[in-house]
């Protein structure tokens, strides 16, 4: 079907290069850090050193007293002119940017110095006294649980329990009570975080006549958090104007970056000049509100004796860390696709949110979705362990069908399409599993084993934002918008201007509108520039998260343009002598129907529409000027039901992936290495295929880095221990290999062209593939990998339990 | 103290302090920000700029050590009439960038690379480029950029 589809299409399809690249391998990016205002200042701020305890006093004379310091400021007074960040959680866990006589973890900001110049403002740092009264240090998430007095990070809400819900959707116990196989398994997600090579920053700027803040910050989603992040300085909306920078990789991690802007705003008012602050790498990974899902499982899969999944429950302990500012919003997402590409009737979600002395979480790719994914996959994998089925049968026989969508989960959500076989008939076409079979033979011998795994994975694509409140009772701000905007002018030179209003960060968002402008005006991309509006210049726009800003922004750009073509004809229409149903649009100029030669291009069209108002009749038909704004709400989402017996659709755009990974491990070692990776994605219809490989690729390297490496390891006392690069190991060009990306489309009957979101998707998949793999090496001794990353030490701990299996 | 060095070409010379790091020297002192500062500690390479024709993470150096050094920056590598040189064009073509934060220390890691003798091959490349981290592509097409550009380098000298 889409074979033909495509052949309409002129510019979707097309590897067009990116606009974006030409100032970036020039070094001209625009990234926070450049940004350079007369009498800026620069700040640093001095983060706490113990995991829980009070502030009993600081003492900034020191600080004040040397020379080129402005200012010096501890927490509590900082909270008289910047209020607590904002939170969806209900009732609200408060959070300040910078600790108010409390810190609750490491690297928590107490104080901070602006100065002449970030060399001095450190100088500043090291003679702020700080006396600190010890609390005690809660790290291990079931302890916090039942933990008491002081330690209790949030003695208002006298637990450290800050969510705990139960939801049973579908014949729950019927299915656990009639399965022939109950395969249960304890999980553990290590607590990882998306570590963009840009740490977050911000400068800004405060008119104290106006009273207007201007912040250039690396944050995204301004148009929706401006209005909260002025709040919290005291100001009206209008008062704070927020450019729209180049951002250095967010991976989700910079969409709910508050304290930075905050910290830089308020202390701009403060020291009354412009202030850079910039994190360095230790306050980014101790500070940045950049750690993800760190959660413990216990989770069972009923399996019919035939081998049909019959039912999916999920006890899930998460622990956020010292504040809860995305609410469980993560679990929402996971919720989305809880059951996977396949039936299962019937789903239990049992969630335990707790508050413990780490960073707090935020999302990253994937927000909590990957980790569902994962248990799915391993308790799917261990199905077929236990039920002797192979696993890869096992999946086929219990994927839903491509004639069953759009097809209803258990909890209410919508699947838009897919055809989950074809993807992975195409999977299994790039390896020769005999080869690998034969080849793991031959390993043996030389010291090593080979392991094959396989992942198919859904990859729900275009957030709407129930899932950020529909678990709590009292959701303090119910939110159901999640719209996306776009303004597009056509100049008097007959060139085409799209306005957009979320920044570059990684994804390629001037590329594809440029694209899908090109395919819905049908004028050549080179006519097209694209450019960016600060909040003040702006429209409502959520930006790029949740893989929603192709879709959207096609959504966005379909409006606009509608507008502008109706426009275009009318004045072209007008010019040739004929009715506007006398015309057709094609190679940028508007003709007669049947009489071609009689045609006026756009740009004629576009000078004329600009400069000759005389020339057409009076009234509101021909005002002066060809330009239009759109805002696209999102698709496909309704409301869920008050007793939250059916969530409602909520992440209707559901893609599919199956990844299978071959490694070899290192049987003296234990060291894991990728030797072939095979990625097939259905992302319905794809607008530019080299951006979507290099979304896909790159998500991989991330779950790679997920599955084998990376991991924020805390100390018995709450100290970071794994603090730098140095220690938390993202992948180099050495862990990472060639992928193998291919693409099966099935388009959303949903969304304009087909699109379906894809920039989480590779993340969304790996994992699950890597852990089976390495389960695959060890065939028939019984190691299974419940935790990650699957480290050599890891790895050695579970062959030393493990051991020949008994069969 | 006072430093004569050659930034891309053009002689330049500056009173530093001592402890006045490369890259802020190269940022904040002259307005060169296309180097980029990613960890500060000698991990990410993003800050790679090239001392006497070496790659030199410019946030382990300090401005002082450049006395008479000659730097290139990923500034200096843009043709003379302001064109993408054939390695900045193989990044752009074989999308070996995305967010392009780590993009200007893997051009003059590549840089100094290319100026080697050699065939270059997968693995090669791989090796040359892995201090320098991106999160962004998965590296690959990183890989593709810099053999395309060694090959269209080759074919041109031959």
């Amino acid at each position: 079907m889409m074979s033909s589809d495509r052949r309409n299409f002129r510019w979707i399809g097309q590897n067009l290069k990116r606009p974006e690249d030409i100032r970036l391998v020039s070094g001209r990016g625009r990234f926070v850090d450049d940004v350079k205002l007369p009498r800026m200042a620069h700040a640093a701020v001095l983060a706490s050193p113990h995991a829980h305890a009070r502030i009993v006093s600081i003492n900034l004379d020191a600080a004040r007293a040397l020379p080129g310091v402005y200012l010096a400021v501890g927490g509590r007074e900082f909270a008289d002119s910047v209020g607590p960040m904002p939170t969806l959680s209900s009732p609200p866990v408060v959070q300040h940017c910078m600790a108010v006589d409390r810190v609750r973890h490491v690297g928590e900001p107490v104080a901070a110095i602006v100065a002449a110049s970030r060399y001095i403002a450190e100088d500043a740092l090291a003679l702020i006294e700080v006396d600190y009264e010890l609390l005690p240090a809660v790290v291990d998430p079931v302890e916090a649980i039942a933990a008491t007095g002081d330690a209790v990070l949030h003695p208002d809400r006298g637990s450290n329990v800050v969510h705990n819900s139960r939801h049973v959707w579908g014949p729950l116990d019927e299915a656990f009570a009639s399965a022939a196989h109950v395969v249960r398994r304890r999980f553990r997600w290590p607590r990882v975080s998306p570590q963009p090579i840009e740490t977050s920053g911000a400068v800004v700027d405060y008119d104290r006549a106006e009273k207007k803040f201007t912040v250039h910050s690396n944050m995204s989603q301004q148009s929706v958090i401006g209005a909260r992040l002025a709040r919290a300085l005291g100001v009206e909306p209008f008062q704070i104007n927020f450019h729209i920078n180049d951002v250095g990789g967010s991976f989700g991690g910079k969409s709910s970056l508050y304290h930075v802007p905050l910290i830089a705003a308020g202390l701009a008012r403060l020291a009354g000049r412009p202030v850079k602050y910039v994190e360095d790498r230790l306050e980014h990974m101790a500070n940045g509100n950049q750690h993800a899902s760190d959660r413990i499982y216990d989770a069972a899969l009923a399996v019919a004796a035939d081998g049909t999944f019959t039912g999916l429950c999920l006890k899930v302990i998460d622990d956020y860390g010292a504040y809860f500012m995305m609410n469980t919003g993560s679990h929402g997402n996971a919720l989305a696709q809880a059951t996977g590409p396949y039936r299962i009737p019937a789903l239990e979600y049992d969630l335990t949110a707790v508050l413990t002395n780490k960073t707090q979480q935020a999302p990253y790719r994937g927000f909590g979705g990957e980790v569902g994914n994962f248990v799915l996959e391993r308790l799917v994998d261990a199905a077929a362990q236990e039920t002797g089925i192979d696993r890869i049968a096992l999946r086929r026989q219990n994927f839903i069908d491509k004639a069953e969508f759009p097809y209803r989960i258990p909890n209410g959500n919508i699947y838009d399409s897919g055809d989950y076989h074809r993807v992975l008939d195409r999977a299994l076409s790039h390896i020769d599993l005999d080869a690998w079979e034969a080849r793991r033979v031959s390993a043996r011998a030389e010291g090593k084993r080979i392991g094959i795994g396989v992942a198919t994975v859904n990859e729900r694509s275009v957030l709407s934002v129930t899932e950020l409140w529909f678990l709590d009772d009292k959701p303090a701000f119910p939110q159901t918008s999640s719209p996306e905007s776009v303004r597009i002018r056509i100049n008097a030179d007959g060139m085409a201007v799209v306005t957009i209003f979320a920044p570059h960060w990684g994804n390629s968002p001037e590329t594809v509108a440029k694209q899908l402008t090109a395919e819905y005006l049908q004028i050549d991309p080179d006519h097209i520039a694209v450019n960016y509006a600060s909040t003040e210049n702006g429209l409502i726009s959520k930006g790029p998260v949740g893989s929603r800003y192709t879709v959207m922004l096609a959504g966005a750009i379909a409006g606009a343009t509608a507008t502008l073509k109706t426009k275009i004809i009318r004045f072209g229409a007008h010019m040739l002598g004929v009715a506007d149903d006398e015309v057709e649009v094609h190679d940028e100029s508007v003709s007669v129907i049947g009489d071609p030669s009689r045609r006026q291009s756009f740009a004629d069209i576009a000078r004329a529409a600009h400069s000759f108002r005389l020339s057409f009749p009076g009234g509101e038909d021909f005002r002066s000027g060809l330009s239009a704004e759109h805002t696209y709400d999102h698709p496909y989402t309704t409301m869920p039901k008050a007793d939250r017996s059916d969530l409602g659709v909520f992440y209707p755009i559901v893609g599919h992936a199956c990844h299978i990974v071959v490694v070899e491990i290192d049987e003296r070692t234990n060291q894991t290495r990728i030797v072939k990776y095979i990625a097939v994605h259905d992302a319905g219809t794809i607008v530019n295929p080299r951006i979507v490989e290099g979304q896909i690729r790159g998500g991989i390297a991330q779950g790679i880095g997920t599955a084998l490496y990376e991991i924020y390891r805390y100390g018995e006392d709450g100290q970071l221990l794994t603090a730098s690069l140095a220690d938390y190991a993202i992948p180099t060009a050495h862990e990472i290999p060639d992928i193998v990306v291919d693409h099966v489309e099935t388009p959303s009957p949903f969304t304009e062209f087909g699109i379906k979101g894809c920039g989480e998707g590779g993340r969304l998949a790996c994992m699950p593939a890597v852990a089976a793999a390495i389960d695959d090496a060890f065939r028939g001794e019984g190691l299974f990998v419940a935790e990650l990353p699957v480290t050599p030490s890891h790895l050695h701990a579970l062959r030393s339990v493990a051991g020949p299996s008994p069969e | 103290m006072t430093i004569s060095v050659t930034i891309n070409g053009e002689p330049i010379a500056a009173t530093v302090e001592p402890r006045l790091l490369v890259c802020d020297f190269l940022r904040d002192h002259l307005g060169l920000t296309g180097t980029h500062i990613g960890c500060e500690h000698g991990v990410c390479g993003a800050c790679t700029v090239l001392v006497d024709g070496r790659t030199a993470r410019s946030c382990l150096m300090f401005a002082a050590q450049l006395d008479g050094a000659e730097v290139e920056t990923v500034e200096g590598l843009l043709l003379p009439d302001g064109e993408l040189s054939p390695l900045q064009a193989s990044f752009r073509d074989n999308h070996g960038l995305q967010c392009g934060f780590c993009t200007p220390g893997m051009l003059m890691t590549a840089t100094e690379l290319l100026r080697q003798d050699g065939r270059l091959d997968r693995e090669g490349v791989r090796e040359a480029i892995s201090g320098n981290l991106c999160r962004c592509t998965g590296y690959e097409t990183i890989v593709d950029a810099i053999l395309t550009a060694g090959r269209d380098q080759a074919e041109e000298t031959a």
